[in-house]
């Protein structure tokens, strides 16, 4: 396989305190790809320097070879990174075609091709029906797919997961579970973040450990999970009852 | 429909006074509607609108009087020089991230520079404003029958409702509403954030240019104190308020609303100064405190069944 | 330097100081409310006639009259808040900025109403006619003015940092929610915060009747220089605003002498503009943006 993302030595700092200090790691072209770590461990902010949300005080960034940290979102999204947000963001006003119509633009050559990729995306997430109602009204669940929908809707190669199943009913979340693999089956690559670790051991193919803005450890999920420094730092502590 | 009907009839049955109030009515709800391009749809928030009117108005008048140059023509260079000025305003804002109220006092400030400017400037005929001299030609933009400059505006006023109708349902106009609401979101999603703003505010400074130059035909006189002053700048926005930002129709409504009611306090109350205004300020104040989204945008949220 | 210098110099300062009470009082209101106050030139027009109209009505004279337009302003601007603006409390900062605009235009055109559009004068026997020192010549009511707005400066910062109700007023502005859960009554805090601002611009205003023939919206005129000078400052950073008060006094009056007024305006505007731009947490640095 194929490195399509390549994060080498990224640091990012918010007015000295260094959130990632030199993390690297790699997401296998094809792959499902974990992150995992307490709150506060940088996850997010290592999203937001893949994403081109923020931009990463140093270290390099590739994406299928090429550099790219220093690239605006919209810029990396035309080049096939697409992402959700931990907290979710639906546009209120717009009805749920329209939102992810938004996305379907990012490669659509005309607005009607940017519909019929919308209304694709909307089906794959189960939206079909609400397509015409306003964001605002969805429930959080369904917000969740929307957001998921909209990404797709950008027909990424990447797909950034920030905690996906935050806030989700145990029903929902089995839904969401069967998506992602969905979405992976169709072709896209996927690297989440996530807390719930029953979910990213069954998902990923290959796990990240974050702890105080560096990588401490990665492997294949029992690798992962029998590692004692991770047991020390992360599974043992207060979320070991949501181990297994 | 019925109201394109009654506007297009209205002219025929009425006097000089009510032909002026309809075009006032329809001057405010022109403004209104290049505000709501930029501030209700695209979200950045003008307090200065009357220098995108002002720009226009002197840009026409001045090459009129000085070079000859037919107000058609200066009405299109005006639209450019607006278009630029809002290219320009939006660019700096954009670069050094403005936004919220310091958006809209950079806005305010431009205006104000603008008419400090004018009003100084030998070049720029100073405060004693260009008198547009009257000669009934249509090839000179001036018509001795008000009506037909009536006419001339409710197209205008027709073509900028069509034109933001168009822009809200294509991607200029969904990615707006999307930037409005998030701009890092729809910046995620592929959304060209820069290049759209930009498109956004140029267009809408564009059409209150043109609003400036129809201004400066109909009264035949421009002076600083008038195009440039921050009651323009309200008058773009409070429209927008009444009938709701963000909405087609709102503008229209709230200009439909406001100038009527002014007219009619001003005969009704002839001998008290400033209580128009009064009545003015007491809408501004009861529409945002109990009806923030507008009659037209209330309506449309209610049927849409957003709670508001 | 030549005495012309020295003399617009000393106008600037007094003048400044106007600038300066009036800017602090729009500083503190967005220190605490983090509301852009379009109706601060309109306060001060109502602090203009207030004082008038008790100088005339009770015949007692300007200065007699400042502190029953103290109680009047603070009242009028905590039930602004209280009433008005605290119930659009978490709405857009656009809505806030239009709210103030809407209480302006009220605010002045009931002037308009009460005292109509002319022009009012009120001398004060003995205070107009100039006084010479040295070189200098300066009108006694200026200095009175200079005087009083020191005073008010005073009075408003022992209020803020050695009293109760001031930590209540500095605690909301820096975290509202810790203050809510100390136990401070917010919302009355907040409307006191704005009643003090009101009383700054209001007594600005009022300072200003026995020197200058004053008309209902002549405090629009002062409106726009204050925001310049509170962002110049840093909105929110109160000891920043006084001090680029008294700047943009001085500034306004040497660039005046020397270049004319019309470029002194726009050197003003096209500094705030860049400011705005290029530092808007204002030149002290301190003072708290609002991201939106």
């Amino acid at each position: 396989m194929t490195e399509l993302l390549n994060v080498m030595e990224v640091c990012k700092s918010f007015q000295g305190n260094l959130a990632v200090d030199h993390a690297s790691l790699t997401v296998e072209d094809g792959s499902i790809t974990g992150l995992i770590g307490a709150n506060g461990a940088g996850k997010t902010t290592l999203f937001n320097c893949v994403s081109g949300y923020y931009r990463a005080t140093s270290g390099r960034i590739f994406f299928q070879d090429r550099e790219i940290q220093r690239l605006q979102s919209q810029k990396l999204c035309r080049m096939g990174i697409a992402r959700t947000f931990q907290i979710v963001r639906p546009f209120g006003m717009l009805s749920v075609l329209d939102n992810a119509v938004v996305g379907g633009f990012n490669r659509a050559s005309g607005r009607k091709e940017a519909y019929e990729t919308a209304e694709k995306c909307l089906d794959i997430v189960g939206l079909t029906d609400k397509a015409q109602v306003p964001a605002a009204v969805l429930n959080a669940g369904e917000q969740r797919k929307l957001e998921l929908a909209r990404a797709l809707a950008t027909r990424p190669r990447l797909l950034l997961l920030d905690e996906v199943m935050a806030g989700l009913m145990p029903a929902e979340s089995k839904e969401m579970i069967a998506l992602i693999e969905k979405v992976h089956e169709g072709g896209i690559t996927i690297f989440m973040i996530e807390h719930i670790m029953p979910v990213i051991m069954g998902l990923s193919h290959h796990i990240y450990v974050m702890e105080r803005g560096k990588i401490i450890a990665d492997g294949s999920p029992k690798e992962v999970a029998d590692n004692p420094r991770v047991i020390a730092s992360y599974l043992g502590k207060g979320t070991g009852g949501r181990v297994c | 429909m019925l109201l394109l009907a009654v506007a297009v009839i209205f002219p025929l049955l009425s006097d000089r006074y009510l032909l002026s109030v309809g075009i006032s009515v329809l001057l405010m709800a022109a403004l209104g509607q290049s505000w709501n391009l930029m501030s209700g749809y695209a979200g950045q928030f003008s307090f200065g609108h009357a220098a995108f009117f002002g720009v226009g108005a002197y840009t026409s008048s001045i090459l009129y009087v000085d070079f000859g140059v037919s107000p058609w023509i200066g009405m299109a260079a005006g639209m450019a020089a607006a278009a630029l000025l809002g290219v320009g305003i939006g660019f700096l804002s954009f670069r050094y991230r403005l936004r919220g109220d310091f958006f809209a006092l950079v806005t305010l400030a431009f205006a104000e520079i603008l008419r400090v400017l004018f009003n100084n400037s030998e070049m720029l005929k100073g405060a004693g404003g260009v008198l547009i001299p009257y000669r009934d030609v249509w090839q000179e933009f001036q018509f001795g029958d008000d009506r037909i400059f009536y006419f001339i505006l409710l197209a205008m006023v027709i073509g900028f409702t069509a034109l933001i109708g168009v822009i809200s349902r294509r991607k200029l106009g969904i990615c707006l509403v999307a930037m409005k609401e998030s701009q890092s979101v729809a910046q995620s999603l592929g959304v060209p954030v820069l290049a759209y703003k930009l498109t956004a505010m140029a267009v809408s400074g564009a059409m209150a240019a043109m609003a400036g130059t129809f201004y400066a035909q109909y009264y035949g006189f421009i002076d600083p104190g008038v195009v440039f002053a921050a009651t323009i700048s309200v008058e773009a926005i409070v429209p927008c308020i009444i009938g709701g930002a963000g909405t087609l129709g709102g503008p229209l409504l709230g200009a439909l609303i406001i100038v009527p009611l002014q007219e009619l306090s001003n005969s009704l109350f002839e001998d008290v100064h400033g209580l128009n205004m009064v009545i003015y300020g007491l809408l501004i104040v009861v529409f945002v405190m109990f009806c923030r989204d507008g009659i037209y945008g209330t309506a449309i949220k209610r049927m849409r069944g957003v709670e508001t | 330097m030549s005495i012309y210098v020295l003399q617009s110099f000393l106008d600037g300062v007094l003048m400044g100081g106007i600038y300066a009470l009036a800017a602090l009082g729009l500083s503190l209101i967005f220190g605490v409310l983090k509301i852009t106050n379009f109706a601060h030139g309109a306060m001060m027009a109502v602090g203009m006639y207030t004082v008038y109209a008790l100088a005339v009505g009770l015949g007692i004279g300007p200065y007699a009259a400042l502190p029953l337009a103290v109680v009047f302003m603070f009242a009028i601007g905590f039930g602004v808040q209280r009433f008005l603006i605290n119930s659009i409390d978490h709405a857009p900062a656009h809505n806030q900025l239009l709210l103030t605009l809407g209480i302006a235009y009220i605010l002045e055109n009931v002037l308009l109403m009460i005292f109509t559009p002319n022009y009012r004068t009120l001398t004060v026997e003995g205070f107009e006619k100039a006084i010479h020192i040295g070189p200098l010549t300066v009108a006694p009511a200026k200095l009175i003015m200079f005087g009083v707005v020191l005073v008010i400066t005073a009075g408003v910062y022992i209020l803020l940092y050695q009293t109760r109700v001031g930590r209540s007023i500095r605690a909301s502005a820096q975290d509202e929610e810790g203050a809510r859960l100390m136990g401070i009554h917010v919302r009355r805090i907040r409307a006191a915060a704005f009643g003090l601002g009101a009383v700054c611009t209001g007594i600005a205003g009022g300072l200003l009747t026995p020197v200058m023939s004053i008309y209902p919206t002549l405090g629009e005129s002062f409106q726009l220089k204050c925001f310049v000078i509170a962002v110049l400052g840093g909105m929110g950073n109160l000891w920043g605003a006084f001090v680029s008060g008294l700047l943009i006094g001085v500034i306004e009056s040497l660039s005046g002498y020397w270049l004319g007024g019309t470029w002194s305006e726009m050197l003003i505007y096209g500094a705030f503009i860049l400011i705005l731009l290029v530092r808007p947490t204002g030149i002290f640095g301190r003072g708290n943006r609002r991201e939106n």
